[in-house]
């Protein structure tokens, strides 16, 4: 990996202004050691009712348009079909965001970013695969680029069909996956801890060009 | 007079170029990345940055590369169809219009006139849209939320009108080698003016909250100026051209469809910055509302609207290669396809206007410029990514 | 369109003039003659717009053929120059000092087709793909169905039904 890496991911002996030297090294800074652990519930079961109540009750979206699909994401956030009377608001930063709307097809080259994303996001965290092309390649099923089934790459609580769904088919989906957090079911972020050799063995074959650590939060 | 001191910023060498030398530790890689409420859709720029000021940029694109172009060749003209719409996203009746013309040259097939119409009609309305969402994200680019809710609201009212037309609200897949599949609904005419009006009112608003906003003016006056020099050497095109004063325009240079019976004339600015750019779609946009109302005033309401094409799914047409232009809200749009005879098409290109835009000329425009002004040039020029990339 | 090929063919030997409508027409033209006619045709004649520099595959004939479309704005007047080239080792001379835009195209091309610009700003840099190794994905022997199922896998119940068929049971089915 080290000889096809790009240049400023090299660890390198940096001058700067005042002169002093020092060594930098991209890859290893900032980046967690550790891989995902498995988040047990609380104590009590009425405590965890009461957690699953407020995570569902305020879903932060992640403002990431992947593809086709974040052409109806707007309009669901404007006051016509509101979906912040559900609690339901976009944030820009993968820190501050529970839900990751994965809108339509993923290209290689965004599905690396997606898992970065993804991995930056902190748990609990859902995933919904919105239009067809998440759940078996739609129409771009003989494309050499686009992806075909998103939960061998990420785990996915909800799939949206269309092409393209409205945004009252958006919203019944947000309404659907509230009510599966509420049942204690969006288990989505432990299913990627458990499993993730697996999941990281897919992406590995599919994304060619890596050149990150294998987990970074 | 005062003059800053540059001392620390790159000097530039013999030959024009910057002297760039990345180890010293006075510059920083800024990646403005796929995820990004700065960029519109799924591009990213590599800033190279001192201080403030960026001094060296790279558009990477192919973030949402599909292979249409390979798609197309293993598909029937009839099945290219469906995916077609699909390579612009926002504003996806042009792909349409542009391939069926192509076929239609080539297959040597006459549409009749009702379907000029429709077609013209459609078009004018795709524009609109495309025009709205991008005063939303003009604004939202200089911080002003409440105009892209604005906007989004009356869109929504027009792509109500797009789904009583064609029964989908974003790909509608209606215009097809041929001909268009339908005719106009009952009272179409009546609930479009409605909406017309309801557009024209907003509009008031967003001229009074957006265009005379002292913030606004002052982040977009005279940034990032396009000399009209530059307009062919950079194939720049469109409402781009337009506001450095040059009447580009193809429905009045070549018309094609209907637009020889309407009038409508080639909307310009002067200084070619930020402002006079969003002024001039402004315009542009006011003018639309007016020539759909002439299309549904003159438009006739009986007639044939698809020909008898021959056996589709055995269709094969003679060797040849044309390119079919139109003129869509961000430029100028064309197709190049050839075909060799078989029942496949055998090379489709998509000439989208963002391809020249949004690499070469956005590289070029924000060399000098502030961080903070990157966003609102990149949404000046009105680029889409996905029909650079396909 | 007439009167302008005669003056090109004072100058130069291009081929055969072919109109597809008023105001578009393509000729061939040889490798070498291309960038002197390029240059003349934009400072002399007015083509100022270069409009679009794609490639096409034929593969039964072991060629790419590389289309320059260019355009007058003043005269609205369209002209295509064909070059055709072999397919193995394919490169062509680059044109990014006439026009800046080119060197986007070139870099398509390049990986797109893995026809060769040597010397354009850029041009071996990844530009849409990213990490790949195969062969260049628009050449016509690269089949996108084969590669498409073998790396990627499939949700089972999905199924594939050649419309042709399909249409000739429904309407026909005693026929042959």
């Amino acid at each position: 990996m080290n000889k096809d890496m790009k240049e400023e991911l090299k660890i390198r002996t940096v001058k700067g202004p005042d002169g002093l030297e020092f060594e930098v090294e991209p890859l290893r800074d900032y980046y967690c050691e550790a891989a995902p652990t498995v988040q047990t519930g609380a104590y009590t079961a009425i405590v965890e009712k009461l957690f699953n109540w407020a995570r569902a009750e305020s879903i932060w979206i992640l403002g990431f348009g992947t593809g086709c699909g974040a052409i109806e994401m707007r309009p669901l956030m404007s006051p016509r079909f509101d979906a912040y009377r559900y609690g339901v608001q976009g944030r820009p930063t993968p820190r501050q965001a529970n839900l990751f709307i994965i809108s339509g097809y993923l290209s290689v080259k965004t599905l690396k970013r997606v898992i970065r994303s993804y991995e930056q996001m902190q748990n609990p965290k859902y995933v919904i695969g919105l239009g067809s092309c998440t759940i078996n390649g739609g129409m771009y099923f003989d494309s050499y680029n686009t992806i075909k089934r998103l939960d061998d790459y990420l785990p996915v609580d909800l799939y949206i069909t269309g092409c393209m769904p409205r945004p009252e088919a958006l919203l019944a989906g947000v309404i659907e996956l509230k009510s599966l957090i509420r049942a204690g079911k969006g288990e989505g972020a432990n299913l990627y801890a458990k499993n993730f050799e697996w999941y990281k063995a897919n992406q590995k074959r599919v994304i060619h060009d890596w050149d990150m650590p294998d987990y970074n939060w | 007079m005062y003059q800053p001191d540059r001392s620390q910023y790159p000097q530039k060498r013999v030959d024009g170029t910057l002297d760039i030398d990345l180890k010293s530790g006075k510059y920083l890689k800024l990646w403005q990345g796929p995820q990004h409420p700065g960029v519109t859709g799924n591009m990213s720029i590599e800033l190279t940055v001192c201080g403030d000021e960026v001094v060296d940029a790279k558009t990477h694109v192919g973030y949402l590369h599909r292979g249409f172009e390979k798609l197309m060749e293993r598909r029937t003209f009839m099945q290219v169809f469906p995916i077609v719409c699909r390579v612009c996203v926002p504003e996806p009746d042009f792909n349409e219009y542009c391939y069926a013309a192509a076929v239609e040259e080539l297959a040597g097939i006459e549409i009749p006139e009702s379907a000029r119409w429709i077609r013209t009609l459609i078009l004018e309305m795709g524009r609109i849209n495309s025009y709205l969402m991008y005063l939303g994200g003009q604004a939202g680019a200089f911080g002003q939320g409440v105009i892209g809710q604005w906007t989004t609201y009356v869109r929504d009212l027009m792509l109500d009108r797009f789904e009583e037309l064609t029964g989908a609200r974003i790909y509608h897949m209606f215009i097809l080698p041929g001909g268009v599949r339908g005719h106009l609904p009952e009272g179409f005419s009546g609930r479009m003016e409605e909406t017309l009006r309801e557009i024209e009112s907003v509009m008031d608003d967003v001229e009074k909250v957006m265009f005379q906003n002292a913030v606004f003016k002052k982040r977009s006056i005279g940034v990032s100026v396009i000399d009209p020099a530059l307009l062919d050497s950079y194939g720049i095109t469109g409402p781009n051209a337009r506001a450095a004063g040059v009447a580009r325009d193809v429905r009045t240079e070549q018309p094609y469809l209907v637009y020889p019976e309407l009038e409508l004339e080639a909307v310009i600015g002067h200084d070619s910055d930020i402002f006079t750019r969003a002024e001039v779609r402004r315009r542009d946009l006011l003018m639309s509302i007016d020539l759909v109302r002439q299309i549904l005033a003159k438009m006739p309401l009986e007639g044939a609207v698809m020909t008898k094409l021959p056996n589709v799914l055995h269709w094969k047409i003679p060797r040849g290669e044309t390119f079919i232009r139109g003129e869509c809200s961000r430029g100028e749009y064309g197709y190049y396809v050839v075909t060799d005879g078989s029942g496949y098409p055998r090379r489709v290109n998509v000439r989208g206007p963002s391809y020249t835009h949004s690499i070469a000329l956005f590289e070029r425009l924000i060399i000098n410029a502030n961080i903070s002004d990157v966003a609102g040039t990149l949404v000046s020029l009105h680029t889409y990514p996905p029909e650079v990339e396909r | 369109m007439k009167t302008l090929y005669q003056s090109l063919k004072e100058r130069f030997t291009p081929g055969e003039l072919t109109e597809q409508r008023d105001g578009l027409a393509f000729l061939t033209v040889e490798r070498d003659q291309l960038r002197p006619m390029l240059g003349h045709l934009r400072d002399s004649e007015g083509f100022g717009h270069l409009v679009l520099l794609t490639a096409v595959d034929w593969l039964e004939e072991g060629q790419f053929q590389l289309t320059y479309l260019l355009s007058n704005r003043k005269k609205q007047q369209d002209i295509g120059l064909r070059v055709m080239l072999p397919r193995e080792d394919a490169s062509m001379d680059t044109i990014h000092d006439l026009w800046p835009t080119a060197a986007t195209y070139q870099r398509e091309l390049r990986e797109m087709f893995g026809i060769d610009f040597p010397d354009s700003p850029r041009v071996n840099e990844e530009f849409i793909l990213e990490g790949w190794k195969d062969l260049p994905p628009y050449r016509r022997d690269f089949d996108t169905l084969k590669y498409a199922q073998a790396t990627y896998r499939d949700r089972p119940g999905r199924e594939t039904r050649d419309p042709a068929k399909h249409m000739k049971e429904q309407l026909y089915p005693d026929k042959d």
